[in-house]
């Protein structure tokens, strides 16, 4: 291994990268598109769902109700119909996704019996929000009714305390503690950008220079194929931190996410999994010698499964055992799971052994194959 | 001839086979310090097959290839030290500056950084690119880009430099101050292989390789090789219509070959004070026009043609 040999390589690399518009947008203009639309885009959260009305009794009581809703931040009352048709409609034109039916003889069957339904239609298109608002309007509906029976309990002038058998839960969430889906999913965005920005730069490198005809002369010359291959990847790599330390800026100062872990331990990660990301770049622009093919393949095999098997959006607790076995092999799961703890429970490089040792592991073999993947011959 | 301490290439048996195509078949030669060694032959002729062999870029079928005292075969990476190549296709960086693209080179030639800076001057001067060293390589004209990559190609100062059709596309006068520079490192030492298939290029070589179908077909002197087709006598004819004196010509007792060549035909007869009272006879006889017969010397292209044919001939057609 020749630095006199590594660093010319490095800065001729590097001069192209800085003189190639292209390069330069990936480089730098992707990580912020991808932070922001996804950052944005991306919410797990169900809020200001939109609700109809049909009130067929409109007494004090059906009221009192669909205040409650009116208070909640997760619903947005917007209307009151006449008919079920009207509801149907709504709901057919996405109008509101979920509906409230109070029944003309709410107040009466309260009072008499104490038992009074109401009818709650959710549009379970997306199941995501459809579980959610269902569960936001039980509770609603919930609240109120213990307040009902609170009220009746105090007229009949029975002590509070004599309505036994209540246990209370005192729920506290730890790490995320306003339960923001922006605090869960960004962390998990900058792995995202890394895939993206390392693997599509990297994949055009060596296939650029067989493109443009100058790989032979670089053949002929006494460089080492292990030379060519860091010369070439030293220059990405420092891209990549600069956007991974641009990603972190952006989803601390701008996004709001809580950093709680140390700089060492998420820089250190993330030189692992760049490692991992740009082998597989530059060996993949090694095998298919033109620039489009490389990078299509290298978006295959990096971006697809860091979005889909990571666990940065779709938690990997909920995906059937099959799948979840196959995201063992995937090595954005290792540092996704470590971003999030790093962000949100600033736990140390020690209480992520497995993971890190999983990537690690991941980071030796790539680079072992990358260093062998580049022949120096033209058969 | 030179003794063998001063030969700095020797192929021997060399065979490359692509699948079931052979590229190159049984080539063997030497080449000698200094020496100007010329490829000549159409494309698709091995030329730089070859050329990439003896670089280490492509490995042998067979055979053996020393190059500065390196068994090419066994030991690609070793050669590398001691050759500069410029390939077919103009390889450098079009993004990089002109100072930029020889910095790069000096680097991976490993150059000593204290007299890096002195070899790419030499270079920018050598390529007459003084005041243009901050252009962006792309942007210059032919013939510069040629004689920069040959600048490149000299930063380590090989003991042999490989051009494999340096000249390609490169305007007649760009051409000739190249050839003042392959000259130029000849009388240094340098041993130089350039392969073209120019024809008035390869008078400018001390020796030719004439390679036709990955074979050599002949290898001597510029006059050596001229020589070889004094068996019999070159006649120079000026025709009307050539196409049917081509025709006529080709298939008369005592003509062994005729080609076109420009405007006239090239005969190639066996006695040329018969031939030169026949054939205009003949040719009137059958109603074309013979502006004019003379004797010539052969050209290197005759060579070639007569070569040629004669290795198709034995090979059994011209095509296969």
């Amino acid at each position: 291994m020749s630095p006199r040999r590594l660093i010319a390589m490095s800065r001729k690399e590097f001069i192209q990268i800085v003189r190639d518009p292209r390069s330069l947008l990936i480089a730098l203009l992707m990580p912020v598109m991808q932070m922001v639309l996804l950052g944005y885009g991306v919410s797990l959260d169900a809020k200001n769902i939109p609700v109809y009305v049909y009130d067929q009794e409109g007494s004090q009581d059906s009221q009192a109700l669909l205040k409650r809703f009116q208070a909640s931040p997760y619903f947005d009352v917007r209307k009151t119909v006449n008919s079920y048709r009207d509801l149907r409609y709504a709901i057919d034109s996405d109008r509101c996704k979920l509906a409230i039916v109070i029944p003309f003889d709410f107040s009466r069957k309260l009072r008499d019996t104490g038992f009074a339904p109401v009818q709650v239609i959710v549009d379970g298109t997306d199941d995501n929000t459809a579980n959610l608002s269902k569960g936001y309007a039980r509770a609603v509906i919930a609240r109120f009714s213990a307040d009902v029976q609170h009220n009746w309990l105090q007229r009949q002038g029975m002590p509070i305390a004599a309505s036994n058998g209540n246990i209370s839960v005192d729920t506290r969430i730890w790490f995320n503690e306003d339960l923001e889906s922006r605090n869960f999913i960004i962390p998990g965005i900058v792995a995202l950008v890394m895939a993206l920005v390392g693997a599509l730069l990297t994949s055009l490198t060596i296939a650029r220079e067989w493109e443009r005809g100058t790989m032979e002369q670089l053949l002929s010359t006494p460089i080492t194929p292990s030379e060519v291959m860091l010369g070439k990847l030293i220059p990405y790599f420092m891209v990549g931190m600069a956007d991974a330390a641009l990603c972190l800026m952006m989803s601390v100062w701008w996004f709001g996410v809580p950093f709680r872990g140390t700089l060492a331990s998420f820089f250190t990660t993330t030189a692992l999994f760049l490692i991992v990301i740009l082998g597989i770049g530059f060996m993949i622009s090694v095998a298919i010698r033109n620039q489009l093919g490389a990078s299509m393949i290298a978006l295959l095999v990096t971006l697809m499964p860091t979005s889909l098997l990571s666990g940065y959006a779709f938690p990997i607790d909920q995906m059937p055992a099959a799948v979840r076995a196959i995201t063992y092999l995937v090595y954005s799961r290792y540092y996704v799971t470590i971003l999030k703890a790093i962000y949100l429970k600033g736990v140390g490089v020690k209480a992520l052994g497995a993971e890190m040792t999983a990537l690690a592991v991941y980071a030796a073999v790539i680079g072992l194959l990358a260093t062998r993947a580049f022949r120096k011959t033209l058969d | 001839m030179p003794n063998d301490g001063n030969i700095s290439v020797r192929v021997d048996g060399l065979v490359k086979r692509f699948g079931s195509f052979t590229a190159v078949d049984r080539v063997s030669f030497s080449a000698y310090r200094g020496e100007i060694l010329g490829f000549l032959g159409p494309n698709g002729a091995g030329k730089s097959t070859v050329i990439r062999i003896l670089c280490g870029l492509l490995r042998p079928s067979e055979g053996s290839v020393i190059v500065a005292g390196v068994d090419v075969g066994k030991d690609p990476e070793g050669v590398r030290h001691h050759i500069g190549y410029m390939s077919q296709k103009f390889s450098l960086y079009n993004d990089l500056e002109v100072s930029e693209n020889l910095r790069f080179f000096a680097g991976l030639y490993g150059v000593d950084r204290g007299i890096a800076g002195d070899r790419i001057r030499e270079a920018i001067s050598l390529a007459g690119l003084q005041g243009h060293e901050h252009d962006l390589t792309g942007t210059l004209a032919g013939g510069w880009k040629q004689r920069l990559a040959l600048g490149c190609a000299l930063l380590h100062r090989p003991e042999i430099l490989f051009l494999d059709e340096p000249t390609s596309g490169v305007d007649p006068m760009s051409r000739r101050q190249f050839w003042d520079l392959i000259h130029g490192m000849s009388g240094r030492g340098v041993t130089v292989f350039v392969s073209t298939h120019y024809m008035d290029e390869a008078e400018y070589c001390d020796r030719l390789v004439l390679m036709n179908r990955g074979r050599v077909v002949a290898m001597g002197t510029p006059p050596e090789l001229r020589h070889l087709v004094k068996k019999g006598a070159l006649l120079l004819a000026k025709c009307e219509p050539l196409g049917t004196a081509l025709q006529i010509l080709q298939g008369s007792p005592g003509v062994a070959e005729a080609a076109v060549f420009g405007n006239s035909l090239h005969v190639r007869v066996e006695q040329a004070e018969d031939a030169l009272v026949t054939l205009p006879a003949m040719l009137e006889s059958r109603g074309v026009k013979c502006v004019s017969l003379k004797p010539i010397e052969a050209s290197l292209e005759d060579v070639f043609v007569q070569l040629a044919g004669e290795q198709s001939a034995v090979r059994g057609g011209p095509d296969r």
